[in-house]
């Protein structure tokens, strides 16, 4: 009897690991799929109550100039510095094969097609989203979202529509801008570092530019500003109680916003130009 | 014909579990019309659950909840859109707008819920703030330059802006010295009279359930185990009232017992 109990006793303990294993996998796959429930049913209710009635201008204006306005001199700080940095660095690599003209096209299809969106994007992803993430987090805390709730306001008109509505209006905006203030950030260090002529440079760059180009990239930032506010509302809006639970749901907004906008950027890549 | 007053709300069988965990199991309860009545309980016993059970903010696991004899646990959104222009409530923090002004705090029901002219929303505003014994020059101030008594004040004033039916009150003295905890339980009966409300409190302080209940009901463990007249509460038979009303730390009512939300 004792032999067969600690045979047994030996299998289960064989067995252990591999169920432990199997049970921990089986968790986070649930895990998952539970949290791209939550987050398609958060979409779904969002895109809902920015369609249907009532709407809260002015919550949407604030947002328009929290978003928009107060993201322009770190957008544009990042577009101008991006698109000087991309001159020199393309010079010191293309001279080694007299390929200097190229710099200009360079500068331009790169700030135009993925740098501008893209670093656009990951900059309010830090400003935007985590301000609202940290916003809304608190407001989950203190109760104000159920203060919402008790006063016939729905929260997902009153906080979330405004917020995505400016956060997807705004980003192809502010790209626009960064488009124009890094491919001038080019032009600067290669006019009067580099030594360029001025209306050949130009004139490089107005050739190699095609509509597509700037087009793509506008749209690739509405998708990112839609990713950004939806991800801090989303964060804010489930934050778990006190410090830490907003302080995690401004992380998770940065986190998760910052690796969808790399994704949904080689997606639309992809449907672009491949 | 009976002189007895008709549930204002009503609940029977609510119950509600996060995960593993039964917090209300079966609650019944009524409110009558135009009565203060208070639920007492220890931390975590599920009175704010069974407060958010009623107010939508949770969805009940099963059990009825009716307001004014209309069943809410199924009602669809616009329903139930409707049915909160009835309520009325006073957060336990406060839970006050921080980017508004006091008087858009005090007017935000009536501006955004309501649709109502915002000057006019103002003067409403002005009013109440003066109702619950404050300057009229505190309007233009931020929650946060108010004490955390001023503050109670404002949430009361807001909670009765839109002359609701039907006021909750959670845990309304908490975190209030004991003249400021006074003023505002005063302010709640002058409010709830002037009204004509219906109002619902939860709280542990007995002071407060001495000055603003009609009736008291005891929840332990999930469930309604004790519910009478204040004037019953001293004599009430139930070694468990005795105990929390008493405040002994022996009794039926065990150290362990609450929840974790």
């Amino acid at each position: 009897m004792t032999d067969l109990s600690a045979s047994n006793n030996n299998k289960s303990g064989l067995l252990a690991l591999p169920l432990d294993i199997c049970e921990g996998i089986g968790g986070a796959v649930l895990g998952f799929l539970a949290a791209v429930g939550r987050l398609s049913s958060f979409i779904g209710r969002s895109l809902l109550h920015i369609i249907v009635p009532p709407y809260f201008p002015a919550q949407l204006m604030r947002q328009i100039i929290d978003i928009g306005y107060y993201s322009l001199p770190v957008v544009g700080l990042t577009a101008l510095f991006t698109g000087m940095v991309l001159a020199l660095q393309s010079y010191t690599g293309f001279a080694r094969f007299n390929a200097e003209s190229a710099i200009a096209g360079v500068v331009v299809l790169s700030v135009t097609r993925e740098l501008a969106p893209v670093l656009a994007g990951l900059m309010v992803a830090g400003r935007v989203g985590a301000a609202i993430a940290a916003e809304i987090g608190t407001m989950r805390v203190t109760e104000q979202i159920d203060a919402l709730t008790t006063l016939s306001v729905n929260p997902f008109k009153y906080l979330i529509a405004p917020r995505v509505i400016a956060g997807t209006l705004m980003l192809p905006i502010l790209v626009f801008i960064g488009d124009i203030i890094g491919v001038f950030g080019g032009y600067v260090v290669a006019i009067y570092d580099l030594g360029f002529s001025p209306v050949s440079y130009l004139s490089q760059t107005w050739d190699i530019l095609e509509t597509m180009d700037i087009v793509s990239g506008l749209i690739k930032a509405g998708v990112f500003g839609f990713i950004v506010a939806l991800m801090g509302c989303y964060h804010g809006f489930n934050s778990a109680r006190g410090a830490q639970g907003v302080g995690a749901a401004t992380t998770n907004a940065v986190v998760s916003s910052s690796i969808l906008i790399l994704i949904f950027n080689y997606v639309l890549t992809q449907v672009f130009f491949s | 014909m009976s002189d007895k007053p008709s549930a204002k709300i009503e609940l029977s069988g609510v119950n509600k579990s996060f995960g593993p965990k039964h917090v209300l199991t079966g609650v019944d309860l009524v409110v009558p019309e135009g009565k203060s009545v208070v639920v007492i309980g220890g931390s975590g016993t599920g009175k704010s659950v069974m407060l958010k059970c009623i107010l939508g903010l949770m969805n009940a696991d099963s059990g009825s909840i009716k307001v004014d004899g209309q069943e809410t646990t199924k009602m669809n959104p616009r329903e139930r859109d409707q049915m909160m222009r009835k309520f009325g409530m006073l957060f336990q923090g406060g839970a006050l707008f921080d980017s508004l002004k006091i008087w858009e705090n005090v007017a935000f029901g009536l501006v955004q819920g309501r649709g109502m002219n915002r000057n006019d929303a103002r003067d409403i505003a002005i009013e109440k703030i003066e109702a619950v014994g404050l300057r009229a020059e505190v309007a233009e101030l931020y929650p946060a330059e108010l004490s955390g008594g001023m503050q109670k004040r404002v949430s009361l004033a807001r909670a009765i802006a839109t002359k609701p039916e039907i006021i909750f009150f959670d845990e309304p003295t908490t975190g209030l010295d004991p003249i400021m905890a006074d003023v505002i339980n005063e302010l709640i009966v002058k409010c709830v009279h002037e009204l004509g409300a219906t109002a619902l409190s939860i709280t542990h302080d007995m002071g407060s359930v001495r000055k603003i209940a009609d009736e008291v009901a005891l929840i332990h463990d999930g469930g309604i185990i004790w519910h009478g007249p204040v004037d019953d509460l001293d004599n009430s038979g139930n070694a468990y009232v005795d105990q929390f009303i008493h405040g002994k730390a022996d009794g039926p009512i065990t150290k362990h017992a609450g929840h974790v939300k």
